[in-house]
């Protein structure tokens, strides 16, 4: 399936793109295992997915935790915790 | 209920006058966060901005009287002493204006999606998240 992934601030940075159109294997459908496949790219993805990261998640611009599903279409964000206010 | 999250600067007193009008407000509570001593850069997640600090907003009004309510949250370059964020409820009484309007603040640090970028003579770096504005927004946890 297609979904757009975004990535902000460190991540961005670090990953070198703000995001990108991601055809997804059928077995990738949730949060946690995006971030697994993403890690796997190796370079860059690995340190910036690496386990102890800290990297929160947005699902259709809510926040979502690893458990999340995701579907076709659906936008997807990886960022650093947030530090506004 | 007015969300904004712009470049611009904005005046605290005209954004209380405009949410005070109802002659039942009998209360408003305000806060301004500001830059200390280091220039920056603000990013957000245009989209998602607006909608986190709208849910944050709609929960603070099921649990305290609010009235009326601004929330304002600057983007882009920002130098020291520069306004970044406001937060003002207006209610009847100030028990449920504070209560409201810190309530706000604590949850939009930790929900909002923005992220700090300091420019000191070293370089730039990102600011990191801290554990203390997580326990804030914890205790508020029913």
């Amino acid at each position: 399936m297609k979904i757009k992934v975004l990535f902000f601030a460190s991540l961005r940075e670090q990953l070198g793109r703000p995001g990108e159109e991601l055809e997804l294997p059928p077995n990738i459908d949730t949060i946690g295992g995006l971030r697994d496949h993403l890690r796997a790219r190796g370079g860059a993805w690995s340190s910036a997915f690496a386990p102890n990261r800290a990297v929160r998640a947005a699902v259709n611009q809510d926040m979502a935790q690893p458990a999340a599903a995701i579907k076709a279409g659906d936008e997807i964000a990886f960022f650093p915790p947030v530090t506004g206010g | 209920m007015r969300v904004a999250v712009q470049r611009e600067d904005f005046d605290l007193g005209a954004e209380v006058r405009a949410i005070s009008r109802d002659s039942k407000v009998g209360a408003v509570a305000s806060f301004v966060g500001l830059v200390r001593d280091v220039r920056m850069t603000l990013e957000h997640y245009p989209g998602m901005t607006e909608n986190a600090i709208r849910k944050i907003v709609d929960q603070a009004g099921s649990r305290w009287q609010v009235m009326d309510c601004t929330v304002i949250h600057r983007y882009g370059e920002l130098a020291p002493n520069d306004q970044i964020v406001l937060v003002a409820v207006a209610s009847a009484h100030r028990g449920d204006a504070f209560a409201a309007c810190e309530f706000i603040m604590d949850y939009l640090k930790t929900q909002a999606p923005f992220w700090k970028k300091e420019h000191r003579a070293g370089g730039a770096s990102w600011v990191e998240a801290k554990a203390a504005d997580d326990e804030a927004a914890e205790r508020w946890k029913p």
